[in-house]
C-alpha cells in the first residue's frame, strides 16, 4: 500500500485555481522529489499534505487514511521549512523536544530521542546553543532533528537547501540522502533545483502550472522525457531544441542545417514538423559534422562547455576534450543519433528517441 | 566639435581627480566632525533637560516660594514632605493608579493587537480607529470622561437607570475615594490602549508566520502557540512598551487634574498633581519641587525592573554566528 496517495487534488485561492487535479502515489519508504519552476504549485501541494493549506478538491491519504479534514498534528508528519522556522528563543534541545513536550511524552523518552537525533546529526555539542549561535548548516540539521525526534510516517521538506551556499548545499544534499537511507522514512521533498531532484530522488514528480508533467525515476526522466518541458527542465546545461522538419536523410532545421537522425525514426515521421532535441553532452567533435561558430568557451577542467551557433541557431555543447578554440573560430560537431529526441511541434509531446 | 572627435573624447575622457580643498579636509577630520554632529544634540539636552531638572533639584533644597528667592535649607523639604500624610496618600494613589491602569492597558491592548494581527476586513481603517484615543488631546478626552462621570449628566448612569433599568439611582462616580480612583484608572486605560496595541502589533508582525506553522505541525494548540511562541518573542518589545507606559502613567498629570483635581479630599491626589498643588496654588515652590523630585527614585526603579527583568533575553545575546 502506498504511504501517501494524492488523488485528483485541486487547490483554489478564491476564483483562481492553482493546482488542477494532481495524482501521485508515494510508496512506503520512498524519497519523492516535487520539482518545477516557481509558481508550479509544488510547495502548495506539500503544504496541503502538511495541513497548512486546505484541500479544495480530491483527496490525500496517508497510510490508507484520508487526511483532508485532519488537523496537521494528527497527520503524523514532520516538516522542514525553507527558512528552518527554528524557535529563536529555545535552545537546540528545546527546539527538538518541543513537539514531544507538547505531547506530554515522558522525560526519559524525550531525552533518549533528542540524544539519538543529536547523535545522528552531529549536534551533540550544540544542544544548549540558541539558533542564532549556529551556522546555516547546523540550523538546517536542527530543523531535521526536530522532524526526526517525532518519528513520523512522512517527512516533508520545503526547499530546505535554498538558503545555503553552494558548497554546503552539496554537502547537506548528501547528508539528507544518507539520513533517508538510514531512517527509511517516506519523504516528500520540494525543490526548484533539478540537480537536487536528480541526485536525491527515488522518484521525481515534475510539475508546471499546477499540472504534473511527468513522474518517474531520475534516469527515466533524463533518458525518456515525456515532453519538451521536462526535456528542457531536467539536465544541465539544458537540452538544445531545434525547430524544423523530418527529412529522409535526417532533420532539416528551419535555418537549413541538416541534423543526424536515426533511420527508423526518420522513416516513421517522414516530413513531419517537429522539434529536434539533443543534450549538450550528446554532441561531440566530428570531422564531417555541422559547423559551430564558437562564441564562449567555458573550461571546467573535466570537460569544456562551448556556446555557439549553428547557422545562426544557438547551440550549447559539452565536450570531453580540452578545446583551444577562440571565440569566432569554427569547430565541427555531430549529434549522437541514439540520444536524439523528437518532439511534436504542436503538442510538444515526445514522439520518438534514437 | 564633429561627431568623430566627440566620440573620441567620450572614449578617452576619464573621471578627474581634483585636490581636496580646506573645507573638504576639515570635514574629513574626525574630531571636528564628531563635535559638529554632537553639538546640536548636546545643546538641546542642556537647554531643555539639564537646566530644568537642575533647577528642580535646586528648588527642592531651598525654601523658595512664588515671588521670593529662598535660602538653602538642605533636606528639610524632603523630611517634612515624607512626614505629610497627604504625600503618603499620594504615593499610594500613584502606585495604585499606575499598577491598575498598566494591567488594564496591557491586557486590552495586547488583546486588540492580536485581533488586528488577523486578516480582518477594513484592517487599516480599524487600526486608524484604534489610534484615536491617543490622538485626541488629553484635556479634551479628560473633559469628556468628566462629563461621563458627572453625577447628573453621566451617560453611563443614564443607560443603567433609564435604558437598562438595572439601577434606580445615578452613580456618584467621583464623589468618594474608591469609585473616583477606579474612574481615573478606566479613563487612563482607555487613553493608553492605543499605545500598547500599536507597539505590540508592530512586534507581532515581526514574528515569522512559519514559526506558527512549525508549532502547528508540532502539535501546539492556539493557546500553546500564544504561550510558547507569541509571548516569548514579544517580550523584548513588550518590555519597552511597559517601561514607557509605566513611566507615562506614573508621571501622569493631565487626566487626574482635569477629572478630579485630586479630590475628593486628596483621595485621588497623585504625586504629580500634589506637586503642582503645593508648588503653584500653594506657592510653596521648594516643597512642590521636593515632591516632584521624590518621584525620580520610583521612575528609576521602574525602568530598572523592566530593563533587567524583561528587555534582553538570553536568546538574543551572545555572539551571532551569521
Amino acid at each position: 500500500m502506498p504511504e501517501v496517495s494524492i488523488r485528483g487534488v485541486r487547490k483554489s485561492f478564491g476564483p483562481l485555481e492553482v493546482i488542477h487535479g494532481v495524482d501521485v502515489e508515494i510508496e512506503d519508504g520512498a524519497f519523492v522529489v516535487l520539482v518545477g519552476p516557481s509558481g508550479c504549485g509544488k510547495t502548495t501541494l506539500l503544504r496541503m499534505i502538511a495541513g497548512l493549506e486546505n484541500i479544495s478538491g480530491g483527496e490525500i491519504a496517508i497510510d490508507g487514511q484520508v487526511i483532508n479534514r485532519l488537523p496537521p498534528k494528527e497527520r503524523d508528519i514532520a516538516m522542514v521549512f525553507q527558512n528552518y522556522a527554528l524557535y529563536p528563543h529555545m535552545t537546540v534541545r528545546d527546539n527538538m523536544s518541543f513537539s514531544l513536550r507538547l505531547a506530554k511524552a515522558p522525560a526519559e523518552v524525550i531525552a533518549h530521542r533528542v540524544a539519538r537525533a543529536a547523535e545522528i546529526l552531529g549536534l551533540v555539542d550544540y544542544l544548549n546553543r540558541y539558533p542564532r549561535q549556529l551556522s546555516g548548516g547546523q540550523r538546517q540539521r536542527v530543523a531535521m532533528g526536530r522532524a526526526i525526534v517525532r518519528d513520523p510516517k512522512v517527512f516533508l521538506f520545503d526547499e530546505p537547501l535554498s538558503n545555503l551556499d553552494a558548497k554546503l548545499r552539496v554537502q547537506m544534499r548528501a547528508e539528507i540522502k544518507e539520513l533517508h537511507q538510514r531512517l527509511k522514512t517516506t519523504t516528500v521533498y520540494v525543490t526548484h533545483d533539478q540537480i537536487e531532484a536528480m541526485t536525491m530522488a527515488d522518484k521525481i514528480v515534475v510539475m508546471r502550472g499546477g499540472h504534473v508533467e511527468q513522474i518517474g525515476d531520475p534516469l527515466a526522466l533524463y533518458d525518456r522525457p515525456a515532453n519538451l518541458f521536462v526535456a528542457g527542465f531536467i539536465g544541465s546545461p539544458a537540452m538544445n531544441f531545434i525547430a524544423g522538419a523530418v527529412e529522409p536523410g535526417g532533420f532539416r532545421a528551419e535555418n537549413g542545417a541538416l541534423w543526424p537522425l536515426g533511420q527508423e525514426l526518420a522513416a516513421r515521421h517522414a516530413s513531419r514538423m517537429a522539434i529536434y532535441g539533443v543534450r549538450p553532452e550528446h554532441l561531440a567533435l566530428a570531422e564531417h559534422g555541422l559547423a559551430l561558430e564558437v562564441q564562449v568557451v567555458e573550461p571546467t577542467g573535466s570537460e569544456t562547455q562551448v556556446i555557439g551557433q549553428v547557422s545562426g541557431q544557438p547551440v550549447v555543447c559539452v565536450l570531453r576534450e580540452r578545446l583551444a578554440a577562440r571565440p569566432g573560430a569554427s569547430i565541427r560537431i555531430a549529434a549522437d543519433p541514439v540520444h536524439v529526441h523528437l518532439f511534436d511541434a504542436e503538442s510538444t509531446a515526445r514522439i520518438g528517441t534514437g | 566639435m564633429d561627431a568623430t572627435t566627440a566620440e573620441a573624447a567620450a572614449v578617452t575622457w576619464r573621471l578627474a581627480r581634483r585636490p581636496d580643498g580646506w573645507i573638504t579636509r576639515l570635514f574629513d577630520y574626525k574630531p571636528f566632525l564628531i563635535g559638529l554632529c554632537l553639538a546640536p544634540a548636546i545643546g538641546l539636552l542642556v537647554v531643555f533637560l539639564t537646566y530644568p531638572l537642575g533647577l528642580g533639584f535646586w528648588l527642592a533644597l531651598t525654601n523658595s516660594t512664588i515671588g521670593q528667592r529662598g535660602h538653602f535649607v538642605g533636606l528639610a523639604n524632603f523630611i517634612s514632605v515624607l512626614d505629610d500624610p497627604v504625600f503618603q496618600l499620594s504615593v499610594f494613589n500613584t502606585i495604585f493608579y499606575t499598577a491598575a491602569a498598566t494591567v488594564g492597558k496591557f491586557g486590552l491592548g495586547l488583546w486588540l493587537a492580536l485581533l488586528l494581527n488577523h486578516h480582518l476586513p477594513f484592517k487599516s481603517f480599524l487600526r486608524a480607529i484604534v489610534l484615536l484615543p491617543w490622538i485626541v488631546p488629553t484635556v479634551l478626552s479628560a473633559i469628556v470622561w468628566w462629563w461621563m462621570y458627572s453625577p447628573q449628566f453621566s451617560i453611563i448612569s443614564y443607560i443603567l437607570v433609564n435604558v437598562l433599568h438595572l439601577r434606580s439611582t445615578y452613580i456618584n462616580f467621583l464623589g468618594s475615594a474608591w469609585p473616583a480612583r477606579w474612574s481615573l484608572v478606566v479613563a487612563n486605560t482607555w487613553r493608553g490602549i492605543p499605545f500598547v496595541a500599536i507597539i505590540t502589533l508592530a512586534g507581532l508582525q515581526t514574528i515569522p508566520p512559519s514559526l506558527y506553522e512549525a508549532a502547528l505541525l508540532d502539535g501546539a494548540s492556539s493557546w500553546q502557540r500564544f504561550r510558547f511562541i507569541t509571548v516569548p518573542l514579544l517580550l523584548p518589545i513588550l518590555s519597552v512598551a511597559l517601561t514607557l507606559s509605566t513611566l507615562f502613567t506614573f508621571s501622569d498629570f493631565q487626566l487626574v487634574y482635569a477629572i478630579t483635581d485630586g479630590g475628593p479630599f486628596n483621595t485621588t491626589q497623585i504625586m504629580a498633581t500634589l506637586a503642582y498643588q503645593v508648588a503653584i496654588p500653594g506657592s510653596e515652590l521648594g516643597q512642590g519641587a521636593a515632591i516632584a523630585i521624590a518621584m525620580i527614585p520610583f521612575l528609576v526603579a521602574l525602568t530598572a525592573i523592566n530593563y533587567f527583568g524583561l528587555a534582553r533575553r538570553k536568546w538574543q545575546q551572545g555572539p551571532a554566528n551569521e
